[in-house]
């Protein structure tokens, strides 16, 4: 009934659920948003608007919850969902992955050539 | 559909794909407090689909020590959660867990 | 706007960014996004320019939503607080239909799926956590601390919520209830903070000083009235 994903690697009450984990310190250390977050978050809000409607918000955290522990919990929480935002854009047929890989090398062509 | 101040319990049960209902809550009874109306399911939202037919939500209140036990200090304290329908079961005759 | 709020976001000048120029975009960029360019930067920019080259998203759009969000501060939160505080006819109408009632105010949160209001006092204190993921009523508050968002507080703050608020320097007898609210679906939560004593005379500006984003949280409790003049 319930509807799977070749994605769904991991068992129930996974990485993410963590009401009650046994875990320490809160770090309560705060700093301004970065232009990248900015953007990340701005990004994730378009696609997901109803105007938009790339992908609901609940497939995005389907997505980061299908992450290895690994990525889960070593991911800054901003790259998770740029992550997520990329797998979606795949599964939905928006970009492709060569797409998206061919752009990136692009990308990293022109910041190499400024000295970047 | 659950009445507010009925007793339910939580189902205990796995699911593989996308879940809003906590495992700590699983097997765990509090009282309906509030219907707070029907929503696409996000269990099939999750993977592109439409999310019908929409589920009922349930806000439901739990004690802190039915859930972790009389170990939990304060017997006053407590915890809401908002559950979708399918994942609650009447237990108005339950025993609660930890009492 | 006096908020002490450390994750306030400060002004940025977007306003001469031109998002279709891909390189004036990155000239553009603060100094760290120069010095610790990561995969995840260029994947970003990269989602960003295929977006948009392919009609999905305009760099308009992009920049518009960085505003309206950056324009969120816990000052909406705190504004609301203080008029339910002042003003028994609103708070009512607030508790009823709270976005309604905050739309009224002429507060856009027409994203927020649903938001429930909920009232610290008469012995019980609420405190709000997502401990599935981060839902946050960030069209009232802004973007979440955090520490909201961290492993640690959705862990710890549903099973031992009196030490996390201790830690948080709130201390509350063992006669309040404490109640953790976990936003386990759609329903994105507000906390109206027990108004202090002392505060009878204070008019709606005046009382917003007193409420931190954490005391919307539930993290926090709402600040004492000063003897002296503002500092701020």
């Amino acid at each position: 009934m319930n509807p799977s994903h070749p994605d769904d690697s991991h068992p129930a009450g996974a990485h993410h659920d963590l009401g009650g984990a046994l875990l320490g310190a809160i770090d309560r250390c705060e700093h301004p948003r970065t232009l990248y977050e900015m953007r990340v978050d701005a990004m994730l809000m378009r696609l997901t608007h109803p105007s938009c409607g790339a992908f609901k918000v609940d497939a995005m955290r389907r997505a980061i919850e299908n992450y290895s522990r690994l990525e889960y919990e070593g991911l800054p929480y901003y790259d998770r969902w740029i992550k997520a935002v990329r797998q979606l854009l795949v599964e939905q047929g928006i970009l492709s992955d060569s797409q998206i890989n061919e752009r990136i090398e692009r990308i990293r062509a022109a910041r190499n050539q400024q000295g970047n | 559909m659950f009445t507010q101040g009925t007793r339910v319990k939580v189902q205990d049960r796995q699911i593989s794909g996308h879940c809003r209902t906590p495992q700590y809550l699983k097997g765990k009874i509090g009282e309906v407090i509030e219907d707070t109306g029907r929503w696409r399911n996000p269990e099939l939202l999750a993977y592109h689909k439409p999310g019908l037919p929409m589920a009922r939500l349930f806000r439901v209140r739990f004690r802190q020590i039915d859930i972790w036990g009389a170990d939990y200090p304060n017997p006053i304290d407590t915890l809401d959660a908002d559950l979708y329908e399918h994942w609650l079961e009447d237990a108005e005759h339950a025993v609660a867990e930890g009492a | 706007m006096s908020m002490h709020d450390p994750s306030a976001p400060h002004d940025h000048d977007h306003h001469d960014h031109d998002h279709g120029d891909h390189d004036h975009a990155d000239s553009h960029a603060p100094i760290e996004d120069h010095d610790t360019v990561t995969e995840f930067h260029l994947l970003e920019q990269a989602l960003r320019e295929l977006l948009i080259e392919a009609g999905v998203l305009s760099a308009a759009e992009i920049q518009q939503q960085i505003e309206l969000q950056e324009a969120k501060t816990p000052a909406l939160g705190a504004k609301i607080v203080a008029r339910a505080w002042s003003d028994d006819g609103f708070r009512a109408r607030l508790l009823a239909d709270p976005k309604a009632t905050i739309t009224d105010m002429g507060i856009d949160v027409s994203y927020t799926p649903a938001l429930t209001v909920l009232e610290n006092g008469a012995g019980v204190h609420h405190v709000v956590v997502c401990t599935l993921c981060s839902c946050y009523p960030r069209m009232i508050l802004g973007i979440p601390p955090a520490w909201y968002k961290s492993r640690e507080y959705r862990a710890r703050v549903v099973r031992e919520p009196r030490t996390v608020l201790e830690e948080f320097g709130v201390s509350l007898p063992d006669t309040t209830e404490i109640r953790v609210v976990d936003s386990t679906a759609d329903l994105r939560y507000l906390v109206i903070p027990e108004r202090p004593a002392g505060t009878e005379s204070l008019n709606e500006e005046a009382l917003a000083e007193l409420i931190s984003r954490d005391a919307m949280i539930g993290t926090g409790l709402a600040k004492r009235p000063n003897a002296g003049p503002s500092t701020q």
